[in-house]
């Protein structure tokens, strides 16, 4: 049952349609929930975990008697190879966390893997809803849907003052994350993303690169998301949030125009060259690959480049990170292998788009 | 924190003597301490019952304090429910079990207030762990509608709406 989220590199979220899709990649809701009758999943013995595990897969069971969250598939993260847990990783489907220890844990995943349900990471549940472009108001309202259906199962931590109890204080109250993926190239370029960024700060939001924790964006991907969980409703926070992307919108596209004013030819240069490196490259890494991969999608959105979809663009940065490769191949390859894999995928990707005939 | 000694267990008894001026500092877990009290317990008996001595510094026997010595000790404070102690939460940044919120609940409220700016849930409110507080909202949107009718004096449309008030403060047992 789990081999398709494997196989195909294509999740819902890069579908590359939604809202301001041309530069906020994907929406995320993330609700972070507990029972009340068992510790949190760090104190947990092996059989209290497994327990957790049944209980909601129980809970799942009984919702599909009643004709409910029919798309829902449960994943036994035991069964699947190292390698095969890292894919779900690069899909956004897990926690790296979540893919090491697998003990005790599991994983609920629907067909379109727009929701995904991790059993037993830091809460005995994380909801999480992703969708494409700036849908913030959809994802929330599918997430509180998945919520609700749990809830209508199994007993959550929650108290009247305190609102949803978690395992880390800093998810207290709305055990709510929401966060935007947006691709931000002209800020980046005119030098303004980290000031921009760092404001953003201040005003309780936390941003990230897009692979991992780091400051370090590759192929200038962020993630920006609610800082603060208690207090606030989940509808403030979202359009605390809303109001925020909006403003990065306006910025990336005021950049956007003033680099095709001023420097137009460069522009095209660097898009043009970067695109002619993807389509000839024989090895490439993945940093390389990231940033031009940035510029195309640059150039595409700009109108320069017809040939080339968001949604493949969007597929790619999946297909090209290594334990994509690495599944393509099927076995263990060396560094150097995977960049000449990566090359070819990319080349493939890009040469043969439907857009092109 | 961990007890200095041993390195393992967490350190529930802080320990500051001043000697000559000079200041040190130990921080033990209990075990320890009770291995380690005649060393600490200089000036006094050394018979003394070490459970006597630090009754002593709670304040239930305020002659057996020496005046250079300002020793404080602090309870092993367990959640009840997963036995997990403040200073086990302190080290990794998270509860054990959610009845620790309400267990360390005068450690909770600032805490929240440095991590969150905030310290009272205003979002959503599950059906069935919810308990009576979505009725009591229901009741507060309610009052609002009322006092919209009496305003716009649509008596009819108020009193309506003040016998549904009865009614649900009738099930939350008021
Ligand atoms: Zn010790
Ligand atoms: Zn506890």
């Amino acid at each position: 049952m789990y081999e398709s989220f494997v196989n195909k590199a294509l999740s819902k979220w890069m579908e590359g349609t939604g809202d301001e899709g041309d530069i906020v990649i994907s929406s995320r809701i993330r609700l972070a929930r507990n029972l009340s009758t068992l510790p949190f999943p760090h104190l947990l013995n092996s059989t209290d975990a497994k327990k957790v595990v049944t209980m909601i897969h129980d809970a799942l069971q009984s919702l599909q008697a009643q004709e409910e969250e029919k798309d829902l598939v449960f994943i036994n993260l035991l069964e699947l190879q190292p390698m095969e847990r890292a894919i779900l990783v690069d899909k956004h489907l897990i926690s790296p966390q979540h893919a090491d220890e697998v003990a005790g844990r599991g994983l609920i995943v629907s067909l379109d893997e727009s929701v995904s349900i991790l059993i037993n990471e830091e809460d005995h549940l994380r909801i999480q809803c992703l969708y494409p472009g700036l849908e913030l108001e959809k994802v929330w309202n599918q997430a509180s849907k998945v919520d609700d259906l749990f809830e209508s199962q199994l007993d959550f931590a929650f108290d009247e003052k305190l609102g949803y109890l978690t395992a880390c204080p800093t998810n207290v109250g709305t055990g709510m994350r929401a966060s935007v993926m947006m691709h931000l190239p002209a800020l980046v370029m005119t030098n303004q993303a980290s000031r921009v960024l760092a404001s953003l700060t201040q005003l309780g939001m936390t941003v990230r690169g897009l692979f991992g924790e780091g400051t370090e964006a590759t192929g200038n991907l962020f993630q920006i998301s609610n800082q603060v969980t208690l207090g606030r409703s989940e509808e403030e926070i979202i359009s605390n949030l809303l109001v925020v992307a909006k403003q990065l919108i306006d910025q990336e596209r005021m950049a956007r125009h003033l680099l095709l004013k001023e420097t137009k030819k460069q522009l095209e240069d660097q898009v043009w060259r970067a695109y002619g490196i993807l389509t000839h490259a024989r090895v490439i890494s993945s940093q390389e690959a990231m940033s031009l991969l940035s510029k195309v999608r640059l150039g595409t959105d700009m109108g320069m480049i017809k040939t080339v979809s968001p949604q493949t663009l969007n597929e790619m940065l999946v297909l090209t990170r290594p334990a994509f490769l690495q599944k393509v191949k099927g076995k263990d390859i060396s560094a150097f292998e995977r960049d000449a894999q990566r090359a070819t995928i990319i080349r493939e990707k890009l040469l043969t788009e439907p857009l092109n005939q | 924190m961990y007890c200095d000694e041993c390195k393992k267990k967490p350190a529930t008894v802080h320990l500051t003597k001043i000697i000559n001026g000079e200041k040190s500092e130990v921080h033990l877990c209990e075990s320890c301490a009770q291995n380690h009290h005649k060393e600490w317990t200089f000036g006094l008996d050394e018979n003394f019952p070490l459970n006597k001595f630090l009754a002593g510094l709670l304040g239930y026997d305020p002659q057996s304090t020496q005046p250079s010595m300002n020793l404080s000790f602090s309870l092993p404070e367990k959640c009840e429910n997963c036995g997990f102690n403040y200073n086990q939460m302190s080290q990794i940044g998270r509860f054990g079990c959610n009845e620790c919120y309400e267990h360390f609940k005068e450690k909770v409220g600032p805490l929240l207030r440095r991590v969150q700016g905030a310290n009272r849930h205003t979002g959503k409110v599950p059906h069935r762990s919810g308990g009576t507080i979505r009725l009591e909202r229901e009741i507060q949107s309610l009052r609002q509608t009322l006092q919209e009718y009496v305003s716009r004096e649509e008596f009819e449309e108020a009193a309506r709406i003040r016998d549904r008030i009865r009614e649900m403060e009738k099930k939350l047992g008021h």
